[in-house]
């Protein structure tokens, strides 16, 4: 075959991708299971999605939801805790257990001959934990201790300080690890009662995907999950009745860490909801503004300014609006030039330099074309097929995913760019080195920062 | 259980490994270089990675960046560096194969015409930020660099971390690049794979006709340094770092990747600490609460490896404890070795992680990746089988012998991070070291 360097190869026709079939069942009780069949490795993950995150914890007790999911694995049914890790261990299982703002989700993957070993497991964790005084003492000790560690981790500084600032007592405005007033004060009754009323079987979806059977896979949740009844009435999820995130006051704001290599900085305001009929216009705004490497801002900080390893920003999309953020970490002489670049790339984008035909064409071609390497393994289409579940999308979102894309225009990511992005709102904050930073502050115009004190 | 492969090698020395998987219409394009830090002399250190960065800025026949016609194909991308080799991958739909290829091959042959001073000044910044970002503003973040140099003498290519020291960055010239680029990155020194929705002929075919025109080059300088003597004496050092919580870094010179006793140590270190039914979490963290953390591995890398437990202390818990306790639970080990479930268990774990393994064609540690792995380390892509056959062999008077020979106390350098000013609650006589 003769090459030609005098050009790129063309790319011909994108491939066609074949959704995965998802069927779905309601049990008796209400629990929802969906399968997915995935035959190309022996094995088998379930899934198990609740949409109660950290936004479910208790106004005075940040932390409780997920406190309540790490118990989970502390012992359940006949099992203590290393009976049920020795169980895991021995059907080749791997436990992943992650708390969001909005749901909580359990994976248990195992070798698919060991299918009704895992799904019972699994089954045993969230339907009959033991949640025992000395384990909840145990892992509050070890969270606490977590919390202590966190206040030498520039991200984690930045990402709490930005979140409170952003939403105050709303329920987003905290970490799903909580505080240490509210973990010192959760007691093993309040765990208790929370996973009493928060984990029942109408509002949990298992998906299970893998080397089987539909008929199989749905057995093997059925028959662990079937004879499963509410422990309690449920309580309400009612995020109607949330307060509206607070007006902002401060727009910049400054945590004093001496000596800092680097300025750890979150740029943004609250941004908007999953279910936005913007969601797809949203996308490939941010795919062009700083949602990967060729991005606005990526390019501007790191392959033009050298002031970073890397700078990204992204809409989190969630039940209500969760944040818009750019995140980035630069070194500590550059940090005012750098937020300055920053905050211009927002503001341009809106209007002063509207996105180009040509980053549309890249940014949309960027998404559809990697739209099929979501769906290569079991793992992978069970996440995807739990945000349907979560955010209640329709059955054929996949499907629908590429030609919705592709019919955003330009008119359309500039309208997007103007409603979403303000930057009279924007809050900055910085984690890094006062004596670096605050005295070229004033070239921001954002007013006299607000010098926060590390918790 | 197997990665199915095809291999051809094209008359310039390049290695061509094809695995067909039809899943899911994406191609994995995995490419390494035999080369990593260990290539590196003292004083130069840092070098192999920044290098791999200036692969992405362009090439002569497509100079403006490596990433945007592969992200507008669709392509997932990037690359690392470490010790023994740099890869380089992407993940396109099946579509777009031959523009990876096209890239590719631009790179491996036609880097320098299209390097500048301008971009190597500027991925010098951003190496320099890297490190900052992931070493020196990160809790712990020098303790590698310190137990490196403790490890091996100080011109033994593995006594620096792949990100070098920041004097060595800063005093990087584009002439070495040029050497290096000529010296490493030639088809002879490098493994291409190719997995996923692709048939093998016509992977080969476009292999070839890409790569094929380029010039082989000589065979590299072998790397002259071998394994080190293991310690006869035990070391301990202490490092004041920006941190709450006292760590201790607990490190024993170990078997090479693959060679003898290197599973062993791997199942060693899964029933010391991995997993709640662990032995280290069990009785540190579990039952006496005098650790937050713990972690063993055994670390791997071509001349030779390095074994390391690491625990972080409770508030008000000491190192001290910490060091009796590890020390006790690996006495115990080697007394009676594993249990009978013991062994059962870290053996299920390690078939199902050579399974999971299986799950995905590109990317790191994808099916593309494990077959350049085997191919660049051993000479043998189908290794994979041989690979878990060295789990499946271990008994548990081997992880016993074994746990026995390696991990005896006089032999261990200890590393304790305290926080700064707290000098007091390192290890007894523990000498300070200086990292930056």
């Amino acid at each position: 075959m003769q090459i030609d360097r005098g050009r790129l190869p063309a790319l011909g026709a994108d491939p066609q991708l074949r959704f995965p079939e998802i069927q779905r069942r309601t049990l008796a009780n209400g629990l929802r299971v969906w399968t997915i069949q995935h035959e190309a490795v022996p094995l088998v993950s379930f899934l198990a999605m609740l949409p109660v995150g950290a936004s479910a914890d208790p106004q005075d007790r940040p932390g409780l939801a997920a406190i309540t999911s790490d118990m989970l694995d502390e012992g359940c049914g006949d099992l203590d805790a290393m009976e049920l890790h020795d169980a895991l261990g021995r059907i080749g299982g791997h436990l992943d257990s992650e708390i969001g703002s909005d749901a909580t989700i359990l994976t248990i993957s195992s070798l698919a001959r060991y299918a009704d070993r895992a799904s019972g497991l699994l089954a045993d964790m969230i339907t009959r934990p033991r949640l025992d005084a000395t384990d909840f003492h145990r892992v509050r000790e070890l969270r606490l201790n977590r919390l202590i560690q966190l206040r030498d981790l520039a991200p984690a500084l930045a990402d709490r300080a930005f979140a409170r600032l952003l939403y105050g007592e709303h329920p987003y405005g905290h970490m799903p690890l909580g505080t240490e007033p509210s973990l010192q004060a959760i007691t093993l009754d309040e765990v208790s009662r929370f996973h009493r009323t928060m984990f029942v079987p109408s509002r949990m979806l298992v998906i299970a995907a893998g080397d089987a059977t539909h008929d199989a896979l749905a057995a093997a949740v059925e028959g662990v999950f079937g004879s499963w009844r509410p422990l309690a009435e449920a309580s309400q999820l009612d995020r109607s009745t949330w307060p509206l995130p607070p007006a902002v006051q401060e727009r910049l704001a400054l945590l004093h860490r001496p000596g800092a290599a680097q300025s750890e900085l979150r740029i943004g305001h609250v941004g908007v909801p999953r279910r936005t009929p913007d969601y797809h216009a949203l996308i490939v705004l941010n795919i062009i503004l700083g949602g990967q490497f060729v991005s606005r801002i990526n390019m501007n900080l790191r392959e033009d300014k050298g002031y970073t390893y890397g700078a990204r920003t992204s809409f989190d999309f969630r039940l209500a609006a969760g944040p818009f953020v750019l995140n980035v970490s630069v070194q500590s002489e550059v940090t005012v030039e750098a937020i300055l670049e920053a905050l211009d790339e927002l503001h341009a984008i809106r209007g002063p330099r509207p996105v180009t035909a040509a980053e549309l064409r890249a940014g949309r071609a960027a998404l559809t074309r990697g739209y099929p390497r979501n769906f290569e393994t079991a793992d992978q289409i069970s996440r995807g097929a739990a945000q349907l579940a979560l955010y209640d999308l329709p059955d054929d979102y996949f499907s629908t995913f590429t030609p919705r894309v592709l019919a955003v225009d330009e008119t359309a990511v500039t309208r997007v760019a103007e409603q979403y992005i303000d930057p009279s709102r924007l809050v900055t904050v910085i984690v890094g080195d006062r004596e670096k930073v605050a005295p070229a502050l004033s070239r921001l115009n954002l007013g006299a920062a607000s010098e926060l004190v590390p918790v | 259980m197997n990665i199915p492969y095809s291999r051809h090698t094209l008359e310039n020395g390049l290695d061509v490994l094809v695995h067909e998987d039809h899943g899911c219409p994406i191609v994995a394009v995995n490419l390494w270089y035999h080369v990593g830090s260990k290539n590196e002399t003292s004083g130069r250190t840092g070098f192999a990675h920044l290098f791999e960065h200036l692969m992405f800025e362009g090439s002569q026949h497509y100079d403006k960046g490596y990433f945007q016609p592969l992200q507008e194909a669709g392509a997932l991308l990037n690359g690392s560096t470490n010790a023994d080799r740099t890869n380089y991958w992407e993940v396109v739909p099946t579509n777009a194969l031959e523009l990876a290829l096209w890239m590719e091959s631009d790179r491996m042959g036609y880097l320098l015409p299209a390097l500048t001073d301008a971009k190597f000044e500027n991925q010098r910044e951003v190496v320099l930020n890297e490190r900052r970002q992931n070493y020196e503003n990160r809790p712990y973040g020098f303790a590698g660099m310190a137990l490196m140099a403790a490890l091996y003498p100080s011109d033994h290519p593995y006594s620096w971390m792949t990100i070098g020291a920041a004097e060595d960055i800063r005093a990087a010239r584009l002439d070495d690049v040029r050497a290096f680029f000529q010296t490493y990155y030639r088809p002879r020194n490098a493994s291409l794979a190719l997995a996923g929705d692709v048939d093998t002929e016509r992977a080969i075919d476009l292999a070839a006709s890409y790569f094929g025109e380029l010039d082989a080059g000589d065979t590299p300088p072998a790397v002259q340094a071998t394994a080190p003597p293991p310690n006869t004496t035990e070391r301990r050092l202490l490092l004041e770092d920006r941190v709450e919580l006292p760590r201790l870094y607990i490190v024993w010179h170990s078997p090479s990747m693959f060679g003898e006793e290197d599973a062993e140590l791997d199942l060693v270190a899964e029933v010391l600490a991995s997993g709640k039914t662990s032995r280290l979490y069990r009785s540190l963290v579990y039952d006496d609460r005098m650790a937050t953390e713990i972690a063993a591995s055994q670390n791997s890398r071509e001349l030779c490896g390095y074994f390391q437990v690491v625990a972080t202390a409770a508030p008000g818990r000491t190192l001290t404890e910490l060091d009796r306790a590890i020390r006790e639970a690996i006495a115990t080990f080697v007394d009676e070795g594993p249990s009978g479930r013991e062994i059962e268990r870290c053996q299920a774990q390690a078939e199902a992680n050579f399974v999971y393994r299986l799950q995905t064609v590109g990317g790191f540690g994808g099916k593309s990746d494990q077959l350049n792995a085997y191919n660049v380390f051993i000479g043998d892509p189908g290794f994979f089988e041989r690979d878990l056959d060295r789990y499946r062999r271990v008994t548990a008077a081997s992880m016993q012998r074994v746990a026995r020979d390696r991990l005896a106390p006089e032999r261990r350098v200890l590393l304790s991070v305290v926080p700064r000013g707290r000098r007091d609650l390192a290890l007894a006589g523990s000498e300070p070291v200086a990292v930056s």
